[in-house]
């Protein structure tokens, strides 16, 4: 690990003004630190945020959306009763991701920010553009289980791995930020940047910037009542996803009214395609019809190495999710959370 | 530049100077507090081993920068116990069977208190076997750490009913 000098700022101005260049702003440590000792992140300065007053609660504002301080622990926000009443495909997300040591710990500005779990871009002596622009790409040509099928460029094929960015974007949340130029916010759908050119490019987040709160606007607690996760990787616990999905039906008479899903683990961001959406509205849920939108959300896929395989997966993996939450959302978190495992065998 | 620290640790209250933010609280504990029992298994929050409570919350000591902790409150293994007497989950960890060789043992018990208070497991086994999912056993003695994880949390909550009736009573 480099060496670094820490600073602990007591309020949100000390912290903007502290930032310069090369520094990065500490969360819960459980990705900048990781990625701290193996080399891949070596800031010459340490923004030690946690102690921001103000930036740890979960309030529901006048106009009936809700802000979520950028401080909240993941594992405080998938359990807070209200919330996850309100948002239940957001705390199954959070729930499917990592292990309940690092949930307690990581923030949910941490948690957008982190980044990818590309190997050769955690490894400092592989080429990255991500990493260190222009020397290059280990991942092409190398070992891709779990990298993108869709969005990648030729500069880079990184996938981004959070669960949580993925129902967030499914609910059109916006992010709240502070800089050295005042406040400003920014949709989830622009937050994270797909590759081109400047992968190294890879949030909407100027320099200097800090996430404050993450909001969810009121018409997203309309999709309580069938909303699902759903998470295939390795393991049935404790492993990233290879596909992930987050669905959501607003579902009158039978009929579904609106829909929204994103997929996640196929590319720099979560995955929402607006025309995918459109073919599920005024149709009854089905089988068929589920397959048909997957597919369509899919449709610029294609692989980025040998991982064609990856494009069924995550297509049979937004079908399958749409199918649990026109099922309906399970009345008590499912025990293996987003998981297939132990599903009704009809669902 | 230097950083002065307090926390408590095991109820002791220790004042710590680091000359280097890089120390992790693992490292900390083990290497300057001799305080060997928080393991450390791949040192990037992936086994478990290192599992420890800070203001009573589980969390991986590996990824935690001791200058981070001025004023907290950390539990280790070595904690755990008053007296001679152990801690239900150690005492069940004994009858159950839930270790071979050892080494996750520390981390396990430590995230199995953690999991109990937390409270969202009860005693389904299948809720427990995810709580624990952080914790990584090389010697596969997971159906014991489940039983001896069950059979603690059965206890605590009998010992609870108990102590709520004793209150009742003398009231
Ligand atoms: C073994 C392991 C398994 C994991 N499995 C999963 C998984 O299955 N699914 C999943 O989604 N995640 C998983 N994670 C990742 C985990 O969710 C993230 O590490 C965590 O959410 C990051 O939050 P943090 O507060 O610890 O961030 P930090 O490590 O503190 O910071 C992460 C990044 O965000 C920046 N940052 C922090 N706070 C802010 C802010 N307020 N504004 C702007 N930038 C900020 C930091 O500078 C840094 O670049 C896993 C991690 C590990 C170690
Ligand atoms: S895929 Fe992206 S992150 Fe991975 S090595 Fe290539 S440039 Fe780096
Ligand atoms: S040593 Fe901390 S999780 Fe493995
Ligand atoms: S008992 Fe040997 S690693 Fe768990």
């Amino acid at each position: 690990m480099n060496l670094f000098d820490y600073i602990r700022p007591a309020s949100l101005d000390e912290a903007l003004s502290a930032w310069e260049p090369g520094a990065a702003w500490l969360g819960g440590g459980t990705n900048l630190v990781d990625l701290m000792k193996t080399g891949a992140m070596a800031p010459g300065k340490v923004i030690d945020v946690t102690r921001l007053p103000g930036l740890d609660g979960i309030e529901s504002l006048p106009d009936g959306s809700t802000r979520i301080g950028a401080l909240v622990r993941n594992s405080t926000l998938a359990h807070d009763p209200d919330f996850a009443a309100d948002f239940p495909m957001v705390a199954e997300a959070i729930l499917s991701g990592a292990s309940g040591q690092l949930r307690n710990a990581a923030t949910v500005g941490g948690n957008l920010v982190q980044r990818t779990r590309c190997a050769y871009f955690q490894d400092p002596w592989s080429p990255c553009n991500r990493r260190d622009p222009g020397t290059g790409c280990a991942a092409i040509g190398g070992e891709t289980h779990n990298h993108a099928v869709i969005g990648w460029s030729d500069r880079c094929i990184a996938t981004n791995p959070s669960d949580f960015a993925v129902p967030l974007a499914a609910l059109d949340a916006v992010v709240e930020v502070a800089g050295p130029s005042g406040q400003r916010e920014i949709a989830m759908a622009a937050f994270h940047h797909l590759p081109g050119d400047t992968p190294e490019t890879e949030t909407a987040l100027a320099p200097g910037e800090l996430i404050v709160a993450i909001r969810l606007p009121a018409g997203a607690r309309a999709f309580r009542a069938n909303s699902r996760y759903l998470k295939v990787r390795e393991r049935t616990s404790f492993a990233f996803a290879l596909a992930s999905c987050a669905a959501s039906l607003r579902i009158e008479d039978g009929t579904i009214a609106e829909a929204r899903f994103a997929l996640g683990a196929v590319a720099a961001k979560p995955w929402r395609v607006a025309e995918a959406e459109a073919m599920l509205t005024a149709q009854p849920p089905g089988a068929a019809l589920f397959s048909q939108a997957a597919e369509r959300a899919l449709q610029d896929a294609a692989p980025s190495g040998e991982n064609a395989w990856k494009i069924d997966l995550a297509r049979r993996t937004a079908t399958r999710a749409l199918a649990l939450a026109a099922a309906g959302t399970p009345a008590r978190m499912p025990a293996l959370p987003a998981s297939t495992f132990g599903e009704p065998a009809h669902a | 530049m230097s950083h002065a620290i307090s926390l408590t640790v095991n109820g002791e209250a220790r004042a710590v100077t680091l000359d280097d933010p890089r120390v992790t609280l693992l490292d900390l504990l083990r290497e300057r507090m001799a305080l060997p029992g928080t393991k450390k298994g791949c040192d990037r929050g992936q086994c478990g081993a290192c599992t420890v409570l800070i203001d009573n919350r589980r969390v991986n000591a590996c990824l935690t920068l001791a200058v981070t902790l001025d004023g907290a409150e950390v539990t280790t293994i070595e904690g755990l116990a008053t007296g001679d007497t152990l801690h239900p989950v150690q005492a069940a960890f004994i009858d159950h069977d839930g270790f071979q060789c050892g080494y996750c043992t520390p981390g396990q018990i430590m995230s199995a208190v953690g999991l109990i208070s937390e409270g969202h497991a009860g005693d389904d086994p299948e809720r427990i076997r995810e709580g624990m999912s952080g914790n990584l056993c090389r010697c596969a003695a997971y159906h014991g750490i489940t039983e001896a994880v069950l059979d603690a949390t059965r206890r605590m909550a009998d010992a609870d009913t108990a102590s709520d009736a004793d209150e009742r009573a003398s009231a």
